[in-house]
């Protein structure tokens, strides 16, 4: 039984936070974080958990602060935001290599400048070869999930990562919606204990942490990451088995709608999934065999399932919320066309750039970019480079 | 009520509208109903100009967008008028409610392009009668229910009741002063029809 409420992102993921429970929460406490610390903090001082919630001076701190109570043998957690995340860029990189798995919720939003509190994925895609997983919501109850989720992906033995589960920065971070949770012991018995194999605060053996690693050693414990992070698509799998048989609801890689029989197809990460959704039933309402690919998991990136989704397809529109100056589309777009490069043939991408800064994304937005991918098709020119959305002119 | 209902909240910062915005999709949701409750948020401050939006359903809600064509809109500061395109988008066989002490054909006149129904209820009013305070955002909840049909009257007043004795539980006679407000906006909405 599960328990019908109504929250923001930003509550969902914090109850989750709760439910677990978690050793350490270390967290920037003002801006450009986001209400979770707040809510926890609020847990805590209320005396609802035991966890020790540390308030540092900047999120460079919170990772450093988190990388070291997790490397002591503590569930250690943050939460952060937009320039937040980029600060903690440095240690990101620690935390990922020392194989430590804390889990971090990030709410999407622009980096600077110019100056923008809103809604884009920039400080996430920024970080994708952290070496962190990515999970990306749609809703507030995808943002629970993940979060419940991502404290067992990352902590299984064979993958020891660790993860960011991000949602859109007021999108669904600020917006009340309804959603089931788990009652508390139910999330506590699924994500168990944390009983860390190797920790520093073990007094049967001493280990060091983060010592200077020389060119003979680097490159293998570099690829070490990299086995992990191949581990993690089995493991996030069976997590999501084990999550279904807890809560009825089923997650994977990639979530496929409509797109058995689909001629067009946009590929996209996080709220605007929901209004493609919508934009998908109106086109097929139209007469038009449009489907979608949401990205849930953007690490490990999952090739194989786009390239079994998109196959059949005649012309895909790739989005993406984040520019990356490559002057040939964003990251989304990238690694799509080279999943697909070599796999696929006949299959004609169009990359979009979108939604930056919080412009907003309509129904009538998906639309035209199906629109677009109709026109590829008539005419069979596929446009040089990529294309912005709903760009003023 | 409809399958669906959306509504657009202005407001200037500090009246509450994201306040009323998400109670509406509280209140809706105590009722059974599937709601989104969301404001605009940007570089505003107490006294700018604000918007926020309710969307209430029988069925789950997927769109994460603003609303561009509302059933309903609510108006909590009357000299938004003109500033603010009030009506954009706002479907005819909708209604506009606005918080203002004038007539509703005096509001009509400021409307000029805008063909449906008008209603007007002095949420200032009864809000420093009954509240002591100019905090308009409770009345015109209740105009707002009363003039989209979105729920039964009986209902909101009790869930309405339930959740100012829990948000005020430490003062309780501000919960009367509060259900009190709500009773005499709905009996004080006022309607011009073109």
């Amino acid at each position: 039984m599960s328990i019908r409420e109504r929250f923001s992102g930003n509550e969902a993921v914090s109850i989750a936070i709760k439910q677990i429970n978690p050793d350490v929460m270390a967290a920037f406490p003002i801006t450009p974080s986001t209400e979770i610390p707040q809510y926890v903090s609020s847990y805590v001082a209320n005396g609802e958990i035991d966890t020790e919630f540390v308030a540092v001076e900047s999120e460079h701190s919170s990772m450093s602060a988190c990388i070291g109570a997790q490397a002591a043998g503590a569930r250690s957690m943050t939460a952060t935001s937009s320039c937040g995340l980029a600060l903690m860029w440095e240690m990101l990189y620690v935390a990922a290599s020392l194989r430590l798995p804390i889990t971090m919720p990030v709410v999407n939003r622009a980096l600077s400048g110019p100056i923008n509190i809103n809604n884009d994925h920039s400080d996430s895609m920024g970080a994708r070869d952290t070496g962190w997983i990515q999970m990306y919501a749609e809703n507030a109850q995808e943002a629970y999930d993940n979060m419940i989720q991502s404290v067992r992906i990352g902590e299984h033995k064979d993958v020891l990562l660790p993860v960011m589960t991000c949602q859109d920065g007021f999108i669904t971070s600020h917006a009340v919606e309804n959603i089931n949770i788990l009652e508390t012991e139910k999330v506590k018995a699924f994500v168990g204990e944390y009983k860390a194999e190797k920790y520093l605060l073990n007094p049967e053996e001493n280990i060091s942490m983060g010592p200077y690693d020389i060119s003979a050693y680097y490159m293998e414990h570099k690829y070490q990451q990299a086995v992990s992070m191949e581990n993690a698509k089995r493991v996030i799998a069976e997590v999501a088995s084990e999550f279904e048989t807890l809560s009825g609801r089923k997650y994977d890689f990639i979530e496929e709608y409509k797109m058995d029989d689909a001629d067009f197809a946009i590929v996209i990460i996080g709220s605007s999934a929901g209004t493609a959704k919508d934009a998908v039933d109106e086109l097929r309402n139209e007469g038009i065999k449009a489907g979608l690919v949401k990205i849930r998991i953007f690490r490990p990136f999952p090739a194989e399932e786009i390239v079994k989704a998109l196959k059949n397809v005649k012309v895909v529109g790739i989005m993406d919320k984040a520019e990356g100056y490559s002057n040939n589309g964003g990251p989304l777009g990238a690694e799509v066309k080279a999943a697909l490069y070599g796999n696929v043939t006949g299959v004609k991408a169009v990359n979009f750039v979108y939604g930056l800064g919080g412009r907003d994304v309509k129904i009538e937005s998906i639309k035209t970019v199906f629109e677009q991918l109709l026109e590829v098709d008539k005419t069979g020119k596929v446009p040089a480079h990529y294309q912005y959305l709903g760009l003023r002119k | 009520m409809n399958e669906r209902i959306e509504i657009r909240w202005h407001g200037r910062g500090g009246q509450g509208a994201k306040t009323a915005s998400l109670l509406l999709a509280d209140v809706a949701f105590s009722q059974g109903l599937y709601v989104q409750g969301f404001p605009e948020y940007g570089p505003e401050r107490m006294g700018a100009p604000i918007t926020a939006y309710t969307r209430l359903s029988s069925n789950p809600i997927r769109v994460h967008s603003n609303i561009y064509e509302p059933d309903f809109v609510a108006v909590m500061d009357e000299t938004l008028i003109g500033p603010v395109d009030v009506t954009s988008g706002l479907k005819e066989d909708g209604a506009i409610v606005v918080n203002t002490s004038k007539e509703p054909a005096e509001i009509a006149a400021l409307l000029k392009g805008y063909k449906g129904k008008i209603y007007t209820v002095d949420a200032a009013s009864i809000s420093l009668a009954t509240i002591g305070r100019n905090i308009p955002n409770t009345p015109m909840l209740a105009a707002v229910v009363k003039v989209s049909g979105a729920m039964d009257k009986e209902a909101f007043f009790d869930n309405m009741r339930n959740s100012f004795s829990h948000k005020f539980a430490s003062k309780p006679e501000v919960v009367d002063g509060n259900m009190k407000a709500l009773k005499m906006s709905m009996d004080g909405v006022n309607v011009y029809e073109r």
